[in-house]
């Protein structure tokens, strides 16, 4: 990351240097709360929250932070972050947290969250470091956003609970996807989505490490 | 970072201050939030009586609705009777399974439903008039695979044809032992009959390995073989003499429970003397 000023740090992980699309993390949420947009939105929310503030007071204190025991540290705070955020959705949105169930402490987890922490917020500025987490948030957010739409659309007919599609089973046309509110298919998506951003930025293609061979035809290999 | 940051004073300061900040912001969320986190819990609970009862759909008013719709009791689960000792609004029939004045301790085979103590005196929800009831909502619990199963059952009030049942928290598999709460298992349970025949105290209604056959029999849910029995016997116990058999009963022979007044009077007899009179 080349260019640090406040706009490229906020916008770039949106498109050129997603979190999902671009830096494969955080795909295991991304699989397990995507079956409904609204479901996607609130985990996004609660994502950006957490990756900004950890980046936040991640920054605030990195130069008092022990190197031994940073990644400790970052986990706490991350922790803690993740608990507030638990206690306030059971406060606040009970059906939704209900829903999300364990996938609100396992942002915990979440790469994308300790990844920023380590690689950007013990470097950088407190307020550079606020802006990179609600970018990749973000980042984050829209590429949940998009599996959700898909596999909502394509899987229950709807958008945000409103019927778009009209299944089968409520007398209309539209005969669901079950394979759509299964892990898999995010995995498609997600694939899909790589593949269309790769092609609109040529640069995001990695060299092959190898070559693949031609395939042995039958008569060598006799 | 300076050098001075890997000293293990500063290891040590820097570690018990973030501790010691951390916990302080944790818990403050959990103690503000609290009462709004118990009052959607009970919202939750109510929604959970009202659905088993047939009566929710998105949209109700839940307050409303539990309110009009519902009256709570509190049976003492030995006699069958009700009790005016406790008040049914606030009474919490958890709290009375741990407490020994009103709760018992219960160990080997009768203890089917893996509960180790249970309560005498339980909360129930009536539908429709209180003397007459048309569903009489019982809460049941019992270990399923990976822990404890809380839910609700309603049965007509002939205290024998099952309405519905429903799980408000457990932590069964998901896709496995959670198709408990999948409203096309749920929906099964209507119209299934507790008791072979008419003098039977022990209930029949079991969940079956495989396809359940007859009245007194559900389908086992595939792949959950151990959450299956666990719903058989949390079943099993709360509708049998332990449980609420003897307050079903009450509604099987047609007599209405009554409302048993001045418990406290059953200790008096110890003082009189026997051979007075005679």
């Amino acid at each position: 990351m080349a260019d640090l000023t406040p706009k490229g740090v906020l916008v770039s992980p949106i498109f050129q240097n997603n979190p999902i699309a671009l830096q494969i993390l955080g795909i295991c949420s991304a699989l397990a709360v995507t079956t409904s947009m609204s479901v996607s939105l609130v985990m996004a929310l609660a994502v950006i929250f957490v990756t900004a503030f950890a980046n936040l007071f991640v920054s605030l204190i990195r130069s008092h932070i022990p190197s031994s025991i940073r990644i400790i540290v970052q986990m706490t705070i991350i922790a803690s972050l993740v608990i507030v955020v638990d206690q306030v959705l059971k406060a606040y949105a009970y059906e939704m947290s209900k829903q999300l169930s364990v996938f609100v402490g396992l942002i915990i987890t979440n790469c994308i969250v300790m990844g920023r922490a380590e690689g950007f917020a013990m470097s950088n500025t407190p307020g550079m470091s606020f802006l990179d987490g609600i970018g990749n948030g973000i980042g984050y957010g829209l590429i949940l956003m998009i599996v959700g739409f898909f596999r909502e659309l394509l899987g229950s007919g709807s958008v945000f609970g409103f019927t778009i599609l009209a299944p089968i089973q409520d007398g209309g046309w539209y005969v669901p996807n079950g394979l759509m509110l299964l892990p898999p298919s995010a995995f498609f998506i997600i694939g899909l989505t790589i593949w269309v951003l790769r092609s609109f930025n040529p640069e995001q293609v990695e060299n092959s490490e190898f070559e693949m061979k031609e395939n042995t035809k039958p008569k060598e290999a006799v | 970072m300076a050098q001075s940051n890997n000293s293990i004073k500063k290891i040590l300061i820097v570690a018990f201050a973030l501790c010691i900040v951390c916990s302080v912001i944790v818990s403050t969320a959990a103690v503000a939030l609290r009462p709004l986190q118990q009052l959607n819990q009970e919202l939750d609970r109510k929604t959970n009586i009202l659905s088993v009862a047939n009566l929710y759909e998105p949209g109700t008013d839940v307050e409303a609705a539990f309110s009009s719709e519902v009256t709570p009791r509190v049976v003492d689960m030995r006699t069958g009777e009700y009790t005016d000792r406790f008040d049914p609004a606030t009474f919490d029939h958890f709290q009375a399974a741990r407490d020994p004045a009103t709760g018992r301790t219960l160990s080997g085979e009768r203890d089917i439903a893996g509960l180790s103590r249970v309560e005498n005196f339980s909360t129930i929800y009536l539908v429709g008039d209180p003397n007459d009831p048309q569903q009489i909502i019982l809460p049941v619990r019992g270990q399923g695979l990976w822990g404890l199963m809380r839910g609700y059952m309603s049965v007509e009030g002939d205290g024998n044809t099952i309405i519905g049942i429903t799980y408000y928290e457990h932590s069964e598999t998901p896709g496995l032992g959670a198709e408990v709460n999948n409203p096309r298992w749920q929906a099964q349970w209507e119209g299934k009959e507790i008791f072979s025949d008419e003098d039977s105290v022990m209930p029949a209604i079991r969940v079956a390995r495989g396809a359940g056959e007859g009245e007194h029999e559900v389908d086992g849910l595939s792949g959950a073989t151990l959450t299956s029995k666990g719903v058989t016997n949390m079943v099993q116990f709360w509708l049998s003499p332990e449980g609420f058999g003897e307050y079903l009963a009450r509604f099987r022979a047609d007599i209405s429970p009554e409302e048993v007044q001045d418990v406290e009077t059953d200790l008096e007899p110890e003082f009189e003397p026997e051979t007075e009179g005679a």
